[in-house]
């Protein structure tokens, strides 16, 4: 290690935290450099632990490189570079920064060798997309970014008691194999879980990720999951939970992306179910399964990331993203248009697209294992990513019914950015075995035979032909502008019952207390002691006369009594009247004793 | 394909010939019919069985999609869908 090289994360953050020194073409500049920057540093620093700090009875190891980190390390400086150049036209200083910030997070957890600066790096995290989101400035992005950070603060909770418990357990904050048992360990994994969108855990991310900036939701796709794939990775590969978690990921978002209207959501969706194929893939354990979970979380950065620029360009020429909106959009933007049907091909895992390489090692590791129910819930998966992704985006936003937008074709910048990305699906399609060499296994795995080929292009011919015949047919359902209830439904109108019933419950006892108390007491006392010895003698007389029954007797008393108060005829005071009965309080106590 | 017919003075788009539309389908059930047909003649090398009898993949995925497409419309979406502003309150 030469003096000259810095921790891979910090490039990334502290530049990140610059931006706002440059404005204009600078700024462009910077931004674009950073990642370049960083991915050189990341070159020079070689294999092992590095930059290791006391911290209290253990260390911190701010970045430990090997093959498994290196790869996520990889696609990430990628993806930055991508992204950022995608976003070369925004000039919001908010999404410069936290677009920049979060990628270096994202660096920085996958390099971290402890759980303490895994955990810092989760947190950053969370802040920044938080940002990418809000600062789309409208009132749902507004709520879907408060919802996102109220979600990944409590996962990362769940993170912190988990690492906390484990460090005491173990006496290490070694960040490597966990593996499920202990209720440290669970905390742990269920933390993860958050982030990597896990059934009922999930509904942050088709919440927020479609609410976020059309630049933001880009860099939102590639690292917050993809992080959390890698943590798992690291701690529970093998564990048998992660099978059936990642069956139930692959296999129900499809059904929602279907009846979904908003294009990015449908992506969204099909985010879940791509990520589902990785976590079922961590969980077999096999050196196979392991290799394809990690080289479709490579693929997945960078096609999902092409499907959500493809979306995003659509949105910023025409302001629209709904399928009710859309369509016909081949004649004005057919550069985004091929590029979009590059990112659906990969997707799908079409022969010579990048998710063809990948996806399919996932599958055979579970043929290989004689998960027979995982095989067919991934296969049904994917024909069904066909489906929605690979159909149903390119179609209603580009074909289908002619919405009658006219606009320009993407910027420049954009589409190099799509350009480089489905060049690159394509590139790694047709030649895995550059992704296949920096995978953490070595391989000899070969995707190309007549059998798979076939099999996959019988498979999604005829998923094609379904959709056609189904559209034709009419049954396909009509895009209707609604929303669909999904688990989120729990937590924002549970929210609000919450917040009703604590309205009623607290309110109700503020509102009496301050009767009470306030308002009640306080006259009750001050009418009492502004003439408190005419006033104990009234209250006795009134009961001398309701027991005596002579309430004649009563009114002339009174009267004797006003007269004397109006006087101050009554020489004893407060203060000495108080006195007396205490004192005859504590003779009574001392007697009894 | 086209509902809304193209203005005058704008070229037509490939697909608005609905010419074009039908030689694009043709060729389309074309290609699957000559998929089905090759697996008359190759039998593939797999792992399970069943992934090698006669059009066990094509069937998959036709099925799949039809059952995802009417579970989907019949069952979830009257069950999830609501009104846009369902939050908005």
């Amino acid at each position: 290690m030469t003096i000259n090289v810095l921790p891979p994360a910090l490039i990334m953050i502290l530049g990140g935290l610059l931006v706002p020194l440059f404005k204009g073409r600078s700024r462009q500049a910077w931004l674009l450099l950073l990642p370049v920057v960083s991915f050189i540093n990341l070159l020079q620093i070689t294999d092992g632990s590095h930059w290791v700090f006391p911290f209290l009875s253990d260390q911190i190891v701010l970045a430990r490189i090997d093959k498994l980190s290196l790869i996520f390390c990889y696609i990430f400086h990628l993806v930055a570079f991508l992204a950022a150049l995608f976003a070369l036209h925004v000039k919001d200083t908010v999404q410069n920064v936290a677009g920049t910030v979060y990628a270096g997070a994202a660096i920085g957890a996958v390099c971290a060798g402890d759980m303490f600066t895994l955990f810092v790096f989760w947190e950053l995290l969370t802040i920044s997309a938080t940002f990418l989101i809000l600062a789309r400035r409208t009132e749902r992005a507004l709520g879907a970014g408060f919802r996102y950070f109220m979600v990944h603060v409590a996962g990362g909770l769940c993170l912190l008691a988990g690492i906390i418990m484990q460090v005491q357990q173990t006496g290490s904050a070694a960040f490597d194999l966990i593996g499920l048992g202990t209720t440290a360990s669970w905390l742990i994994f269920i933390g993860i879980g958050v982030n990597c969108a896990w059934p009922m855990l999930h509904p942050w991310l088709s919440d927020a990720y479609p609410e976020a900036t059309i630049t933001g939701t880009v860099f939102l796709s590639a690292f917050t999951t993809k992080t959390a794939v890698y943590a798992l990775a690291r701690a529970f590969p093998g564990t048998e939970e992660l099978i059936f978690i990642g069956a139930a990921m692959a296999a129900f978002p499809i059904f929602y992306a279907v009846i979904e209207n908003d294009l990015r959501r449908v992506l969204a969706y099909s985010l879940i179910n791509q990520v589902g194929f990785m976590v079922v893939g961590i969980g077999i354990g096999t050196a196979l399964s392991i290799n394809g979970a990690i080289a479709h979380a490579f693929n997945d950065v960078l096609f999902k990331g092409l499907l959500f620029m493809s979306m995003g360009a659509v949105m910023y020429r025409t302001g629209k993203i709904n399928a009710t909106d859309l369509g016909g959009l081949y004649k004005s933007m057919p550069w985004s248009c091929a590029f979009c049907i590059v990112g659906a091909a990969s997707i799908s895992a079409f022969p010579l697209f990048s998710g063809f390489v990948s996806k399919s090692m996932v599958m055979e590791a579970a043929a290989h294992g004689d998960l027979r129910w995982v095989w067919f819930i991934l296969l049904f998966a994917s024909a069904g990513v066909f489906h929605h992704a690979g159909i149903k985006i390119p179609f209603f936003a580009f074909f289908s019914h002619d919405s009658g937008l006219r606009c320009k074709e993407a910027p420049p910048h954009m589409l190099l950015a799509m350009g480089a990305s489905a060049l690159l699906c394509i590139l790694i399609g047709t030649f895995p075995q550059y992704l296949y060499n920096l995978l953490p296994y070595a391989t000899d795995y070969q995707p190309y035979t007549v059998s798979h080929v076939l099999a996959q292009t019988q498979l999604l011919f005829f998923s094609a032909l379904a959709f056609t015949l189904l559209l034709l047919a009419g049954i396909y359902p009509p895009e209707i502008r609604s929303i669909n209830l999904d688990a989120d439904w729990f937590y924002r109108k549970g929210g609000r019952l919450v917040f009703r019933f604590c309205q009623s419950t607290f309110d109700g006892l503020n509102a009496w207390a301050n009767r009470i108390f306030a308002q009640q007491l306080p006259s009750a006392l001050s009418r009492f002691f502004a003439d408190p010895g005419g006033n104990i003698q009234n209250y006795g007389l009134r009961l001398w006369a309701e027991a005596t029954g002579h309430p004649d007797h009563e009114g002339r008393h009174a009267q004797i009594i006003s007269r004397r108060n109006r006087h101050s005829a009554y020489p004893v005071g407060i203060g000495v009247l108080l006195a007396v009965l205490l004192l005859a309080l504590v003779s009574l106590l001392l007697y009894l004793r | 394909m086209s509902k809304h017919p193209p203005k005058v003075d704008e070229k037509p788009g490939m697909f608005d010939n609905p010419r074009n539309v039908k030689r694009l389908l043709y060729t389309f059930y074309g290609c699957v019919v000559l998929l089905l047909l090759v697996d008359l003649v190759y039998h593939k090398h797999t792992i399970f069985a069943w992934e090698g009898a006669f059009a066990f993949y094509s069937v998959y995925g036709f099925v799949a999609c039809v059952i995802l497409v009417i579970v989907a419309k019949y069952i979830l979406r009257p069950l999830v869908m609501r009104k846009e502003d369902h939050y908005d309150d």
